[in-house]
């Protein structure tokens, strides 16, 4: 196939119209070495069209593009995209076996320890964190360094040490490597697949891996330094791209932690001092290590770091440490004194909100700390542990990160906030301080990675109001464009329910939130829908209400199964309502706007033919961290408030609603049941392929018109479906699509020359 | 009170009915019966009315012919009874006892009980059999056909041909459906108030079944107190006024029946969440591909945010899932009940391996679901590739090669070109000694490859085929499914450790013989009447198969009769 120049292998026989049009676009982009920002509709392959166009461009142009860094953002979708990556390679070197120039693709997934350690003992362990501290027990140079000398007492973990010995030398053959292959690979030669992934994604083509790995600056520093600037990024899913941003860079500060990092700090001391008795030698060497300078000081090996400094790679000091801080005794007084400090800081009545800069006044004038100390805190104390030789990190957590607020405190003074809370907002009697260090602008974050690659692919199903992410990632794209959907049968229902049978009107505004009426109404809209739709039936709410009769009519329908705070229960009742869907007997899920549901799940054709939205899933605006950021917002980029919070709401309502459409042959019924939905100001903010479909006569329905027209639409779906109604309309085969081309190409013809 | 009946015919009813005398069990006068007044016996074996100042009988129902009985509800201003018929029609009596409402509910009760009491003693065994049997081989044609090749040329008898060959039908059919459970049926009992500040449940059988199947921890309560404990009513009022029913109420109710079985199901909700989920595009826990320690990232720790949550509706939330689960679990179990002796006794075999296989199945699972999800099935191609098909125009020509006499025309021009080749090729021709193989070898290969040989073997049988003509072939399908079905229970004789196998061997062995004289030997005689060319070749195979079959028979009989001497 050919795009715009560019021979692509598209591994179907079909191509839908827009997968084309994606294709071209980010082509486009890419040859203007620039940024996009693309949105397509889920479920309509926009992964495979990523992945064949750039694969192509590194096939034919291997000068200007040298590796992909695929990012996306939860565990199944980053498998779906390698899944999809190895049919792709498949396919292409199938078409391509003839020709001599093979140039090999060696695509790899990376993912945290716990996905991937083999170590028998090591991945029993069910929570991510402690598979790190155990493996780090076992791999850090200090503790192979004492198996060499004691080798019975001291337990390493072979899959690293086979790694260590062969693995580097060794150039993993060129092929698409999942996770569990990745694992069988390493298995097989006794290598750890987690340190192989490592080092293989600084020489594949293609890396696929979760965001957090570039845009969070302690685990980007250790993982991505070394890739190259001539790579194309792209972050999938990336909706909410701007919430991971803001996530990676702040610290919340409770009292267990300030207790927890106390006793830390007295095992410390307890270390250095019995270490000084026994070995002087060690902490003489590290003084000298420290005079001159800390790069030298972390000229360490990969298992060595755990978390790396939370500030960006272009802050990174050359500086000396400071002499006040150097050795070992001072700096434990000194972070004794910064958590003394804090402790005091918690010890609040009454809210407290304060730029970083008048907490650091504050700092030098209650404790005597100044900045420039602060600064070089989260380097310091990863060298004082290396040093002392302490293994499980795990246990000094509550240190690292209070030695991390401190590097940031002192390093970042813009875009960040201090906000003290002496209680819970829902339960003011109980004493519960907790301190937010939040940061409130995004493009913090991102900006190294907009700085250091040459394209970053921002994508998604819903992005839509696109102008807004230029805005609060700080950044120009060369390429912005919203693709809808090419459909040759109406297969998406919007509608949006403004009133009940009773007229009042529905809706989640605080103010009626409680009432008895809406509260009905809207327990009448799940059940009418309930009773006529088949199969599975979403329902997104954005509180608890219920009401015994509803259900005691929706069970007489179908199963009901609700959301809870807890992932595993959930998991097990998505399970069940997945079972339910297909025994045919249909299932109510009820669940929450914001919750893990409606980010990671799909429902695809029978498990979601319905998904009804209850109210606007606007975020808990009282959040004194939100209002911090809007204010910023405001200030920095002239975002309206109002704005960003219908924008924030809307791109929630779009993924949500979102889910239950996964493909041109799937088709569902999305029901917006709040009368302020049918403003403009929120529908335009719709995803366009959404908004086509949303007519002006679809926008202010009762409930009972909804299931009328319900009804007669769910009996046209059910007819049977097939290619041919597809074929020229919605899906294209390589000749329709040359012709097509053609005739753009005439049709551009006069218009270029008007120009000129 | 005795009747004497005449014979007469019954109007509507088609058949005649025999003298007889019958004990009148019971008459009721005052009957209406299609508008017309009469008189309602019930007898011995049959109900009967009659009409006034008549003396036939014009309704007669025997008691066989009876599927069940319906009665008016109370309140209803007719008080009527009807019966309902095995073909499906139904006769309906209104009792108008002048005496007024009161006497003709009575009427009509007195009825009631007496037939309640008759009629279980006449459910027809026999004929539902027959006509269970008949649904089977009306649905099962193979089975038909057996029927007819085995039973009705009186190979084999009907008793054991149903014993026996239909055994696994019959087990197929009888597996009745199950009843699934209604996910509203806790809510179906609606209660009602009595009046006196109490409430009253309305609790059928199938809701108790249903209760049971959902929670089976009730039903092991249930079994425990019911019959020495509690009185049946007592343990259902316990029941709905336990915490367990009204889960969302908080209670204070610290001993109570049912919190130990609230207990357990909570129990076996926590055993399925620790053991995970397989699915992972479902596994919510494991989405999150960071794990960094609490305190980095502005979220909301989801800890804290449940404790602080209303627990009521924390447990009405959890309660309502738990439900939903336990109504799933109830339907899933009873799909599979025979399966999972046989799996287990596979496991025990494999015993050690079982943990990999565990987790290469799981991985697959997990593969095969990802795969589902990427493919965009309208994208791909799913027009089958059409194979070009072989076409002749002349079989026999492809078959046997050409044939002398076969006309084929060549023109002398044609001819002496050819001619002229050949010799060109032969005077171009030299020997490649090198590469012969000795002579003893070529002829042997010469001589598989003549018929008969065994590289040959399957020529005179592919000849056969073509010659068949269809409805033959069909014959001789039956013919292998009935011999091959005998076949099946013979062998499965062998070898004969009881004494019932021997004596079934004895009998297959008869069976067999039976067949071959009534079927076989018929239809040899047809073939060579109507199909001479095919001759005994047809039926080569079957014969071969009996042979066997009456040597084994054979040996085994010489041996017992050597052992008993």
């Amino acid at each position: 196939m050919d795009v715009d120049g560019l021979e692509v292998h598209f591994p179907y026989d079909y191509i839908y119209p827009e997968q084309y049009a994606y294709m071209s676009e980010l082509k486009r982009a890419i040859d203007a070495k620039g940024h996009c920002l693309l949105e397509m509709p889920s479920g309509t392959g926009k992964t495979i069209s990523l992945l064949s166009l750039i694969l192509a461009y590194m096939r034919n142009r291997p000068g200007e593009v040298t590796k992909l860094i695929y990012c996306s953002r939860t565990v199944p979708e980053i498998e779906k995209a390698v899944e999809e990556l190895k049919r792709l390679v498949a396919y292409v070197l199938k078409e391509t076996s003839g020709e001599k120039d093979l140039r090999p693709v060696l695509g790899l997934v990376l993912s945290s320890r716990k996905n991937l350690c083999v170590h028998p003992e090591v991945s029993k362990e069910r929570e991510g964190r402690l598979v790190d501290g155990r493996c780090h027990s076992l791999t850090a140079s200090h503790v192979r360094e004492r198996h060499r000398i004691n080798p019975s007492s001291v337990p390493i973990c072979t899959y690293y040490e086979g790694f260590d010995a062969q693995g580097r030398d060794s150039i993993m053959p060129p092929g698409v490597y999942a996770l569990d292959d990745i694992k069988k690979y390493a298995a097989d030669r006794g290598w750890c697949p987690y340190f192989l992934a490592r080092y293989t994604i600084t020489h594949a083509n293609i890396v696929v891996y979760s965001y957090h790995y570039l845009l969070d600056p302690k685990i980007a520093d250790v993982v991505s330094k070394e890739l190259s600037k001539s790579s194309v990024v792209v972050f999938d899913e990336a909706h909410n791209i701007d919430n991971v941003c803001t996530d990676s860079m702040s610290v919340k500060i409770n009292r267990r932690i300030i207790e927890r990092s106390t006793a830390n700090l007295q095992l410390l001391e307890k270390t250095v001092s019995e270490m000084k008795e026994a070995d002087v030698r060690n902490l003489r060497e590290e003084y000298e290590r420290m005079v001159q300078g800390l790069r030298d000081a972390s000229a360490a090996r990969d298992t060595d770091v755990f978390l790396s400094n939370p500030i960006l790679p272009d802050q990174i000091l050359e500086e000396a440490v400071p002499g006040n801080i150097r050795m070992a005794e001072h700096f434990l007084g000194f972070l004794k004194r910064f958590v003394e400090y804090l402790k005091t800081r918690l010890r609040v009545q009454h809210v407290v909100q304060e730029s970083p800069a008048s907490f650091l006044r504050d700092c030098q004038q209650k404790v005597c700390i100044e900045r420039k100390p602060l600064r070089f805190c989260a380097e310091r104390l990863s060298s004082l542990l290396k040093t002392l030789e302490i293994a499980d990190l795990t246990d000094f957590s509550p240190i690292i990160l209070i030695t991390h607020l401190a590097t940031l405190v002192s390093t970042y003074t813009k875009g960040f906030t201090i906000i003290v809370e002496p209680f819970d907002d829902k339960t003011p009697s109980v004493s519960n301080p907790i301190l937010y260090f939040s940061c409130l602008d995004s493009s913090i974050a991102i900006k190294p990675v907009f700085n250091r690659f040459q394209t970053v692919v921002i994508t998604s199903g819903t992005l839509s109001p696109l102008d807004m992410y230029p805005k609060i990632l700080d950044f120009h794209p060369v390429i912005m464009s919203s693709f809808t959907m090419t459909l040759a049968r109406q297969c998406l229902l919007p509608m949006i329910v403004a009133k009940g049978n009773d007229q009042v009107a529905i809706s989640s505004k605080f103010e009626t939130r409680e009432d008895v009426a809406v509260v009905r109404n809207y327990g009448q809209l799940l059940v009418e829908i309930a009773t006529i739709v088949p199969d599975g039936v979403v329902c997104f709410f954005t509180s608890y209400l219920y009401d015994q009769g509803v259900i005691d009519s929706l069970q007489k329908n179908k199963l009901l199964f609700i959301e809870t705070q807890d992932a595993a229960e959930t998991s097990l009742a998505l399970l069940n309502y997945i079972k339910a869907c297909e025994s045919g007997r249909g299932a109510v899920l009820l669940s929450v706007a914001r919750g893990k549901v409606s980010e990671g799940v799909d429902f695809d054709h029978h498990l979601g033919r319905a998904v009804l939205m209850f109210g606007i899933p606007y975020v808990y605006t009282q959040s004194r961290i939100l209002k911090a950021r809007l204010e910023y917002l405001r200030d920095q980029f002239q975002i309206r408030e109002g704005d960003f919070l219908t924008f924030d709401a809307m791109r929630h309502a779009a993924q949500c609603v979102g889910r239950v459409l996964r493909g041109k042959t799937d088709y569902g019924i999305m029901i917006f049941a709040d009368k302020r939905f049918s403003r403009a100001d929120k529908r335009t903010k719709l995803p366009k392929w959404i908004q086509e479909h949303l007519k002006d006569s679809l926008c202010n329905l009762s409930t009972e018109e909804c299931v009328q027209i319900a009804k007669r639409w769910l009996r046209q779906m059910a007819q049977p479906f097939t290619r041919d109604d597809q074929l020229g309309i919605s899906l294209l085969t390589p000749e329709q699509l040359i012709e097509r081309a053609a005739k753009e190409m005439k049709e551009n013809d006069p218009l270029a020359i008007l120009a000129n | 009170m005795k009747f004497l009946f005449r014979s007469h015919r019954v109007e509507g009813e088609g058949h005649v009915m025999t003298t007889s005398s019958e004990d009148v069990l019971l008459q009721i006068n005052h009957v209406r019966f299609k508008k017309s007044d009469g008189t309602l016996y019930v007898m011995n074996e049959r109900l009967a009315w009659i009409m006034e100042n008549r003396d036939t009988v014009s309704v007669s129902h025997m008691y066989t012919e009876i599927k069940l009985q319906k009665i008016s509800p109370d309140g209803k201003a007719k008080i009527q009874l009807q019966v309902v018929l095995h073909d499906g029609t139904a006769s309906t009596f209104h009792f108008v006892n002048p005496l007024g409402q009161q006497n003709q509910i009575k009427d009509r009760d007195d009825v009631k009980d007496l037939l309640q009491h008759l009629l279980p003693k006449f459910k027809r065994k026999v004929n539902k059999e027959l006509e269970e049997k008949n649904r089977l081989l009306s649905e099962n044609p193979t089975l038909l056909q057996l029927y007819r090749d085995l039973v009705i040329t009186q190979v084999i008898s009907s008793e054991e041909f149903w014993a026996q060959h239909a055994s696994q039908y019959a087990q197929k059919q009888s597996q009745k459906q199950e009843i699934g459970v209604s996910g509203a049926f806790l809510a179906d009992i609606k209660p009602q108030t009595d009046g006196c500040n109490g409430l009253k449940y309305n609790l059928t059988a199938d809701i108790i079944e249903s209760i049971f199947k959902t929670y089976p921890a009730v039903r092991k309560k249930h079994l425990e107190y019911v019959p020495h404990k509690l009185s049946e009513s007592e343990f259902w009022t316990k029941f709905f006024q336990s915490h367990y029913f009204h889960r969302d109420r908080i209670h204070a109710g610290t001993k109570d029946l049912f919190t130990e079985c609230a207990k357990l199901d909570d129990q076996e909700i926590k055993r399925d969440i620790s053991a995970g989920i397989k699915d992972p595009l479902v596994d919510i826990t494991s989405f999150e591909d960071k794990n960094l320690d609490e305190g980095f990232g502005n979220s909301v720790d989801k800890s804290t945010q449940s404790q602080s949550g209303n627990i009521v509706h924390q447990n009405m939330i959890k309660r309502f899932n738990q439900h939903s689960i336990m109504v799933m679990k109830a339907c899933q179990n009873a799909t599979p009940p025979n399966l999972p002796s046989v799996d287990n006794s596979t496991s025990q075999t494999n015993g050690s391996c079982t943990n990999s296989d565990d987790y290469t199945v799981n991985l697959q699972h997990k593969k095969m679901r990802i795969q589902e999800k990427i493919t965009y099935h309208d994208l791909e191609d799913t027009s089958l590739k059409v194979t070009s098909r072989l076409s002749l125009s002349k079989v026999e020509r492809y078959l046997h090669g050409p044939m002398p006499g076969s006309s084929i025309s060549i023109s002398p021009e044609e001819l002496a070109y050819s001619h002229q080749q050949i010799r060109r090729e032969i005077e171009g021709w030299n020997s490649h000694k090198t590469q012969l193989i000795n002579p003893a070898t070529a002829v042997n290969v010469l001589g598989e490859l003549t018929p008969g040989g065994i590289l040959m073997k399957g020529y005179a049988q592919d000849s056969l085929a073509q010659m068949v003509p269809p409805d033959l072939e069909q014959e001789i399908k039956n013919l292998y499914v009935s011999l091959c079905e005998l076949l099946r229970h013979f062998w499965a004789c062998f070898p004969p450790t009881t004494t019932s196998l021997e004596e079934k061997a004895v009998h297959m062995h008869e069976a067999l013989q039976r067949f071959h004289s009534a079927r076989l030997k018929v239809f040899e005689d047809k073939i060579i009447r109507e199909y001479t060319p095919l001759s005994q070749h047809l039926t080569s195979h079957l014969n071969q198969l009996l042979n066997s079959a009456y040597r084994k028979f054979g040996i085994w009989h010489q041996r017992k009769l050597q052992s008993i001497r």
